[in-house]
Parts: C-alpha cells; structure tokens; sequence
C-alpha cells in the first residue's frame, strides 16, 4: 500500500451545468432585447401598476346581481361541459389505447386527442362562437373539446399501463368484448378516471371564467366589458369572485377525490 | 348450518358518500340543463355556418406566412421562453417556502399558498387583459403575463418535489455545520434537479400554446396577427395562422416528450 494522499474534492465544479445557465442568461438578454423589454418600461409600468391597483380598491361589489347571475352561468357551462366531455372521452379514452385496440383504429383517435389538445380553448372558443353564435352554448361546446383532449389523453395512457392478465384470463374464458372492457380494464383505471374527471372539473371552471373573454358566455363577457370601461372597482369584485370561486371547488374537488381513494 | 356471509368491497358510509358524490353531480347537471340559456335555433344552424367556414378558410393564404405571421410566430416563442425563465426566478423562492419540510413557518406556509393558488386561478387571459393594462400592449406584457402564470404550476410542482426529498444527505450536511446556501445546493437541489428540469419542460410546452393566444387580448405574439384576421374576416389567413400555432405545438410538444425521456 502507497501512502501517497489522494486529495478528492468532495463537490466538483459542474462546469456544464454552468455553461448552460450563462446560456440561458444569455438568452434571457438577447430575447428581451428582441422582444424590446427594457428597465425604464417596467419602471414605467409599475408606476401605471400603483395607479391601476389603487383603483381596484375598495372592491365595488354593488352589481352584485349581475356579477352572481354571470357566476352561476360559468358554473353551469362548466358542470354540463364537464359531464358530456367526460362521458365522451369514456370511449374516446379506450379506442385510443394502444394495447387494447389495432393501430388503425388508435390513430384516427389518437389524432382526434392531439387536435384537441393542441388548440388552447379560447381558439376553439372563437370559432364556435362563429358557428353557433355568441352565448354559453359556444362556451359549452368548447369545453367539451378541452375536456376530450386532457381526459382522452390520461385514460389512454392509464389504460396502456394495466396488467394485462385479467384481459387474457378473461379472453381465455371466451368473454365477449364488452365484458372484458367491464371486467378486466375498467376496475383498474376507474379510480384515475374519476380523478382526471375531478381535476377536469376544476379546469373546466377556471376556463369557463375565460371563454367569455371571446363572446362564448359565462363571467368572462362582464370582465372584459368592466376592463374596456375602466371600471376597475367592479373588475376587482369579479376577480375576487372568481378566486373564491376556483378555491372553493379546489375544497370540493379534494374532498370527492378522498372518498374515492 | 353454513352461515351466508356476503362480501362487499366498500364499507356502507363508503357507498354512501360515493353514491352521494354521483347524486350531487346528477342534480348540479339537471338544474344546470334546465337553467342555462341556449337557443336551439342556432345550434340547427350550426352545420351551415361551419360549411361556411371552411369554405372562406380553404384555399389558405400561404403567402400570408412569411408576410406577417413568421415574425410573430418567433416573438410568441421568445415570450413563452422568457416568461418560464423569468418564472422559475420567482417560484423557486415561493416553492421553498411552501415546501414543509424546509420551512416550518405556517404564516410564511399560508403566504406561499396564496401566491400559488391566485397564481393559477386567474386564467392566463385575465393576467395578460392586468398586465396590458399596467405595462400597455405588446411583449412585455405577455412576458410577464406567462412568468405570473406559471409561477403557481411551477411553484407548486416544485414545492411538492422538495417535500419528498430523502433527509438523509441533508441531515448529513447539518452534522458537518454547512450554511444554508450549502445545504441548499448540495443537500436539495441535486435531488429535484430532474424534477425541476421536467416540470420546466412541462410548463414550456404549456407556455408555448397559452402565449400562442395572449395576443388575443394585446399581448404580443401571434395572437395579434389572429386578432386582426378574426375582426377583418379574412378566414384564409386565419386557417394559415392556425395551421402555424398547431405545428409549433406539436413540435414542442415532441421535442419535450424527447428531452424529457433523456433527463428522467
């Protein structure tokens, strides 16, 4: 044995890791150039930010009625959306499944799931608008899609990842198609089903507050017409609302996910 | 005498409230049918407005691509990336706060939450509709607008990859005396490096569709150019717009999906 001291140093110098953050730094500095964000902008925007705030307070919660009825639309168009989104992606979820189905009928479905997911809601949003007409139908319809493409999604991805030995026990038995679905793939991602469906729940309701923003029906329609009139109290009162709101079925949502464990 | 002895999966409170959860539903969705305002006579007429859409979208105007959408196209990108960049600066400290294994502050608890819930429950148009109106059109407002938005999922996401960090090398360097930056650094960050990594992934990927539509409202990108198309009608350089931010979306989202399988 050598007695000559090996000196290890106990945290070595990431250098890549180090590259990679100047990297990004400097990223960050030749995109805010680009995009012309500079100090004495944001400097400028504080001080309209001070203005801005101080004219949401105190909240003007006076057209109260007003701001319930359009509260009790968004909930609305998010519980029907909710429910005809999940039940839609029911199916949508399990063609989609690459293990259970043949890939001529999962790509069809699979792209459907893409279309869905890829357009943010308000695209969809305007172009309802245009083909049913402003109102809480377009808003309706377009969670629908929302709900399709995260749901979709999930269960088909939840469904490739089961055992598949009650499926082959199941076949072996000659079971029919219908009853392998209900017996061998549906008690084993249920559970998830219903949690994507609570979360999708919660999502929807936080979009129905937005769709309006483009005509589609729900709280976002009075938000925006309170923005355009500068009526920043009463914009405060809604967006106090929808908070209260969006915390209100986070509470729920945690709940009816803990009776489902 | 053999004694009938029937199994049941679920206690009966546990059927109970299950079935309660459904009946809820059922009844929200009952009232909620009967009440909303729809009127049928424009859903009849939806066929014929869609045939009618199309028709004004198709042939595109691919010309229109490299006029005035490639520019925007490229602004939408820089601001997704900048405000998910400027979002980690803010939610790294919020989510070490919310974190409870590292913070032990129930006020400070309370505070980190309440930036993480308004964060996320004020949707990505509504922040962007506040920071137009702070910092007035343009980029700078939908950078923000998308740095305020994120700073809730990252927030969150991260907080929760601290709490299950394993003590054991952080407990270790407490024994040897280091500093909190240390402890930090060594003990913390290497564990949720990946984590942090895949939820920065993530929410870029997110970003990347949510700022594709801040424009809507004013905040730069190719929201702007959507916007114009829309209120002039020009549906053939609508169709071209769309097909551009649905390309970008799937790209992004497959480079993610890449990037992700080799970090993780």
């Amino acid at each position: 044995m050598s007695g000559g001291t090996t000196t290890r140093r106990p945290f070595q110098t990431n250098w890549l890791a180090r590259a990679g953050w100047l990297l990004a730094f400097l990223y960050a500095l030749y995109a805010a150039n680009l995009l012309d964000i500079s100090w004495e902008r944001f400097l400028i925007g504080l001080d309209n930010g001070a203005k801005f705030i101080g004219e949401m307070v105190p909240p003007n919660f006076s057209r109260w009625q007003l701001l319930l009825g359009n509260l009790i639309e968004t909930i609305e168009i998010a519980i029907i959306a909710s429910a005809f989104g999940v039940f839609i992606s029911l199916p949508v979820g399990l063609l989609a499944a690459r293990n259970l189905m043949p890939a001529w009928v999962t790509w069809p479905f699979r792209t459907f799931i893409a279309l869905c997911r890829s357009f943010h809601p308000v695209i969809f949003a305007i172009l309802f608008v245009k083909a049913v007409g402003f109102g809480p139908l377009a808003g309706i319809l377009t969670l629908i899609f929302a709900s399709i493409g995260f749901i979709g999604k999930l269960f088909a991805e939840a469904i490739e990842e089961i055992s598949l030995k009650p499926v082959e026990a199941l076949r072996a038995t000659g079971a029919p198609f219908m009853s392998v679905i209900v017996y061998a793939v549906l008690p084993q991602v249920l559970n998830r089903f219903i949690g994507f469906s609570s979360y999708q729940l919660d999502a929807n309701l936080r979009n129905s507050t937005m769709v309006g923003i483009v005509g589609a029906g729900g709280i976002g329609g009075t938000l925006f017409s309170a923005f355009q009139r500068f009526d920043y109290d009463f914009l405060a009162a809604i967006l106090i609302s929808i908070i209260a709101l969006v915390m209100v079925s986070e509470y729920i949502s945690t709940q009816v996910k803990k009776v489902f464990q | 005498m053999i004694q009938e002895k029937l199994w049941q999966r679920f206690t009966f409170a546990e059927r109970l409230s299950r079935f309660a959860v459904f009946l809820g539903f059922a009844v929200a969705l009952a009232l909620s049918m009967r009440t909303v305002q729809i009127i049928p006579e424009f859903l009849y007429d939806a066929p014929t407005q869609v045939a009618d859409l199309l028709g004004r979208m198709w042939p595109m105007d691919f010309d229109y691509y490299p006029q005035g959408v490639h520019a925007t196209m490229m602004e939408t990108l820089h601001i997704a990336s900048l405000g998910t960049l400027l979002s980690i600066f803010m939610a790294v400290p919020v989510g070490i706060l919310g974190a409870n294994n590292i913070v032990r502050q129930p006020l400070l608890h309370w505070l980190s939450k309440l930036i993480l819930v308004s964060s996320r429950s004020v949707n990505t148009l509504v922040w962007a509709l506040l920071f137009v109106a702070v910092f007035g059109p343009g980029a700078l407002a939908g950078t923000i607008c998308i740095a305020f938005r994120s700073v809730g999922f990252v927030g969150k996401l991260f907080a929760e990859a601290l709490e299950e960090c394993n003590p054991g090398p952080i407990e270790a360097l407490q024994a040897a005396g280091a500093p909190w930056l240390s402890l930090f650094l060594k003990g913390y960050w290497p564990q949720v490096a990946p984590a942090f990594w895949g939820i920065f992934l993530f929410r870029w990927d997110i970003n990347v569709r949510e700022s594709a539509v801040i424009g809507l409202v004013g905040a730069g990108g190719i929201g702007m150019v959507l916007d114009d198309a829309l209120n002039l009608f020009f549906w053939d350089r609508v169709a071209v717009i769309l097909l551009s931010i649905f390309t970008v979306v799937i790209v992004a989202e497959l480079l993610v999906t890449a990037i992700r399988k080799r970090i993780i």
